[in-house]
């Protein structure tokens, strides 16, 4: 059985404009130890979809699914106490901007403590060594004298890693990433994500890593998703992906990299991602599809091969083709 | 980039018009009050013609006639008269025109001045700031109606002097809204880009700043509005504000004074007109401040 | 290319003094010490590093926000020392201009863009209000517009229309050198390349020179003809983008590039770990700054140091390469 199991989430917003589709029919299944990673631009809605799952989203919002369940209980159903149990001790989360996810006026030790007492009872203060165990493991030097400290006395790195000690503090099942280190410097970055790997293998946990960086994808993940404007247009084993991207949407994000250009001029997709109030008929992605045809233009795709696409790019043979898979680039 | 029809000036403030509204809508009690507001001014702007007597004629044979529905009343006189025989319901209608002017003018002056001071004082820094700040300190630690019986003692009294010392006594509050705000925006990046582009302290503080920094200030002002009209009733009713027989409803409650066991109405119904009147703007106001902040969030 | 260079700066220090309370010394911030550098047109210099390295105080010196502490800096043969004239200033300012990073935050949100637009040149030149009409309208197309988003406020804009709308704003006073802090970091990978090329276009067209302030280092990698590398206020290492990609000498430089992830899922050779924070610019450590974290330091970098020498194609500051 697997740990994680969404088919078809759909999020809607209400908004002065009508209804927003944020997620469209999005699955996704996770096993314990998995590395899935989700990539997409703004708009593709792969924060929406994880906030639904933790239950995070705004009262304007409709979560429907046709099956939303984590180790076999059931989270549409469940009632805010039972989901208030599970959110922070099975299914963790960390957010983007390590410098505001943590409350600016209490110190580290405090923090950690409370989401150790909050789910394991007993005072805050019997936590303090499973605290300073925790910011060792997630890295920090000397955690005894961090204990005291303020989120705005940590810098970003270290505030993310105190971020992390947090959300790892009950041993989750599930850890959802959501961009966890584009604010932070490049050398930084290498760090925690090295440091989110170990703890995965250390703890047999599966994470979820919500990114636009494809770099960071390709370095990190093992399965891929692909989203854009909601939809969910893609999901293979991430080799599978960088060599041979089967929708078009995927193999232009691709070679629009800086690092698979070819002349000075960059391959730019034109057109920008369809918002609320301009969804094309047909295809979502069809007026920026350099491949797009009649039928794109009248029809919504159906999934054919998991892939959203009426004419998905076709599979190669393991030998690298000559001109549109990426080359390799060492910089 | 997609444009499904010309974009022109008079569209773009159209859209943003019923953008407002739509977010002023959602409260109820918001537009209640703001179509109550709009009734008041249009009370006051025909007063003349919609009241049914001269304000300040008196009907010595009809004093302290009660309202209509009570025993003894007339129709003729609605609301009753006063104890000289002056109709209520005229009076109470042309009373509503020098609240309405003296929440006008009382807001402008102290909006005026306090956002002029606070936009300098937030932009110079240094002791500039400081001096201005501690004189509106000074100002804000002495309780307002006090300060204002002083200045009005000072000043002689009468409706516009009272309407100065109130401004006065506002003026810090519009001084530190827009000095904090002037110190949020002014490390923006479109600051910066104003100056690299070579704009002067005055276009900075203006054009760039001051637009930005106004819907708290129009809040502001909205609530100041009301505040105003109390005040002026509350130095009018100290004798110190508007003077007899100027039909300002502070003024109204203290003519009457005495006739409040006998004669109630001369007393409960410009006290009334003063609890509407306020109860309608501060609902207005707190419309606004919703309606105003979904926009900053998205801009 | 004969013509002297565009920008010429020599040494460029900037320092603050932070008061630290009544009874303390001041302390001192270095936030950029001894930058040196050419620039012609036509050409990119990309300036890269990590926070507190001081690009952006950099990028604030070159369009005169602030001045330097010490050091030479000279536009287009006029020197900056001279600059306290109106005139000379004014001249200065429509030379060189910015891109901000934050396209949300650049762009004043109760302005309309056609004001945005027009600001720059109701300052700085005499133009009557048709000819600032007619040359608003001429960038705006320029940079894939359309004449009626004059009129619409900057957050009815997408992120990529407005750094548009923000590289319009740069280009109107017609300047040489255009400083770009980090202007596409903000902005989604499909955008990214379309202002990219825009970027590319307008260069190759108008002959500018570009100061690229950048952490990405496959953007910079693409678009850059020189690469400044900057730690902790001091350049590190220097040259032309080639080489300083292809054989990066700088212990700070090679671990840089090794850990930017790349885009591809067969990763060559072992990664250099950098362990350790970034220190703080008001406690920099002793003889050189990047020591605590160098996997080859050794006892003379704790005291002495460096400075920026030659070694073959490009310029490295590090004790071990003498």
């Amino acid at each position: 059985m697997a740990l994680l199991e969404i088919t078809n989430l759909t999020v809607e917003f209400a908004t002065a404009h009508g209804s927003l589709r944020a997620v469209d029919q999005v699955s996704l299944s996770l096993d314990a130890g998995d590395i899935v990673a989700i990539v997409g631009e703004s708009g593709s809605g792969k924060s929406v979809a994880m906030l639904a799952l933790m239950g995070l989203l705004p009262w304007t919002a409709t979560i429907t699914a046709d099956q939303m369940s984590f180790d076999g209980k059931d989270l549409l159903t469940m009632n805010p106490k039972q989901r208030r149990a599970i959110i922070g001790k099975d299914i963790s989360m960390i957010f983007q901007e390590p410098m505001t996810s943590l409350n600016p006026c209490f110190n580290v030790e405090y923090q950690i403590s409370e989401v150790l007492a909050q789910h394991f009872g007993g005072s805050r203060r019997s936590y303090k060594h499973r605290v300073i165990e925790l910011l060792e493991k997630v890295g920090i030097p000397a955690p005894e004298t961090r204990l005291k400290a303020y989120p705005h006395q940590l810098s970003g790195g270290m505030s993310q890693r105190v971020m992390i000690a947090m959300m790892i503090a009950c041993e989750p099942k599930l850890l959802i990433a959501d961009e966890p280190t584009t604010a932070l410097d490049v050398t930084i970055q290498a760090q925690i994500l090295e440091l989110l790997v170990e703890l995965q293998k250390a703890n047999g946990m599966a994470l979820v890593l919500i990114t636009h960086d494809m770099a960071v994808v390709a370095e990190t993940a093992d399965r891929v998703v692909v989203q854009y404007a909601g939809q969910q247009v893609e999901q293979r084993p991430v080799t599978e992906l960088f060599n041979n991207p089967r929708h078009p949407y995927t193999e232009a994000l691709l070679s629009a990299l800086p690092e698979y250009a070819k002349e000075k001029t960059l391959n730019a997709i034109p057109g920008v991602v369809p918002g609320q109030l301009d969804r094309p008929v047909g295809c979502l992605f069809n007026p920026r599809c350099e491949h797009a045809q009649d039928l794109c233009r009248q029809q919504p795709p159906e999934r054919s091969e998991g892939i959203l696409c009426h004419y998905p790019l076709p599979l190669k043979s393991a030998l690298k083709a000559a001109s549109t898979s990426p080359t390799e680039v060492i910089l | 980039m997609t444009s499904l029809t010309t974009t022109t000036s008079y569209s773009v403030r159209s859209q943003q018009w019923r953008e407002f509204w739509f977010y002023f809508s959602v409260s109820k009690t918001a537009v209640a009050g703001l179509v109550f507001l709009i009734g008041m001014v249009i009370m006051a702007i025909f007063a003349d013609l919609i009241s049914p007597h001269l304000p300040t004629e008196q009907y010595r044979e009809f004093a302290e006639i009660p309202p209509a529905w009570m025993e003894g009343g007339q129709m003729r006189f609605f609301l009753g008269t006063d104890y000289a025989g002056r109709d209520m319901l005229s009076r109470i209608i042309h009373g509503a025109r020098l609240s309405l002017i003296a929440g006008c003018i009382v807001v402008l002056m102290s909006a005026s001045i306090g956002i002029l001071l606070g936009l300098v004082a937030g932009f110079r820094g240094g002791w500039v700031e400081t001096i201005i700040m501690r004189v509106m300190d000074t100002i804000m630690a002495v309780p307002g109606l006090l300060m204002a019986l002083v200045l009005v003692a000072v000043l002689g009294p009468g409706l516009l002097n009272a309407m100065v010392a109130i401004a006065i006594t506002y003026t810090p509050s519009f001084v530190r809204l827009t000095r904090a705000s002037t110190l949020s925006e002014i490390n923006k990046d479109y600051v910066t880009a104003s100056k690299v582009a070579g704009a002067g302290p005055m276009r900075l503080m203006f054009i760039s700043i001051l637009p930005n920094c106004m819907a708290p200030l129009i809040v502001q002002g909205t609530l100041s509005f009301s505040t105003a009209i109390l005040d002026t009733a509350a130095l009018g009713f100290l004798g110190m504000g508007a003077q007899a027989p100027q039909p300002e409803w502070g003024t109204l409650i203290a003519e009457n004074r005495d006739l409040m066991l006998s004669a109630p109405w001369t007393v409960t119904f410009p006290g009334i007109a003063i609890l509407l009147a306020v109860l309608a703007i501060n609902l207005m106001g707190d419309g606004l401040r919703d309606a105003l902040d979904p926009k900053l969030k998205r801009s | 290319m004969n013509q002297q260079a565009l920008i010429q700066a020599r040494d460029l220090h900037k320092y603050y003094t932070i008061k630290t309370g009544i009874f303390r010394p001041n302390q001192s911030l270095q936030a950029l010490s001894g930058a040196s550098f050419d620039l012609y047109a036509g050409q990119t210099l990309a300036v890269v590093g990590e926070s507190g390295c001081g690009k952006s105080t950099l990028a604030r010196l070159l369009t005169l926000i602030e001045q330097p502490t010490a050091g030479q800096l000279s536009f287009d043969g006029i020197d900056l020392a001279s600059a306290n004239e109106k005139e000379v200033a004014r001249k200065l300012r429509q030379t060189i201009q910015m891109v901000f990073q934050d396209p949300f935050g650049s762009l004043n949100p109760r302005q309309k863009v056609g004001d945005i637009l027009q600001e720059p040149l109701i300052i700085n030149t005499d133009l009557n209000a048709n000819q600032r009409r007619d040359r608003v309208l001429e960038l705006m197309q320029r940079v894939g517009l359309l004449d009626e988003h004059i009129h619409r406020y900057p957050h009815m804009f997408s992120g990529g229309q407005r750094q548009r709308i923000a590289i319009a704003r740069a280009l109107i006073l017609k300047p040489k050198i255009v400083v770009l802090d980090e202007p596409v970091s903000a902005l989604d990978v499909s955008i990214q390349a379309q202002v990219l090329n825009l970027l590319i276009e307008l260069q190759q067209e108008l002959g500018l020179a570009y100061v690229f302030i950048s952490h990405d280092l496959s953007v910079v990698r693409h678009i850059a003809d020189q690469v400044l590398v900057m730690y902790l206020g001091k350049p590190v290492e220097q040259g032309l983008s080639e080489a300083v990609f292809n054989n990066p000498q700088h212990p700070y430089t090679q671990a840089l590039l090794s850990a930017t992830p790349q885009a591809n899922t067969h990763r060559k050779g072992e990664r250099i770990r950098l362990t350790g924070e970034l220190p703080s610019p008001l406690n920099p450590p002793s003889g050189c700054s990047f020591h605590p974290r160098c996997q080859n330091a050794t006892a003379q970098c704790k005291t002495t140091a460096p400075v920026m020498e030659q070694h073959g194609d490009v310029s490295v500051a590090c004790l071990l390469l003498k």
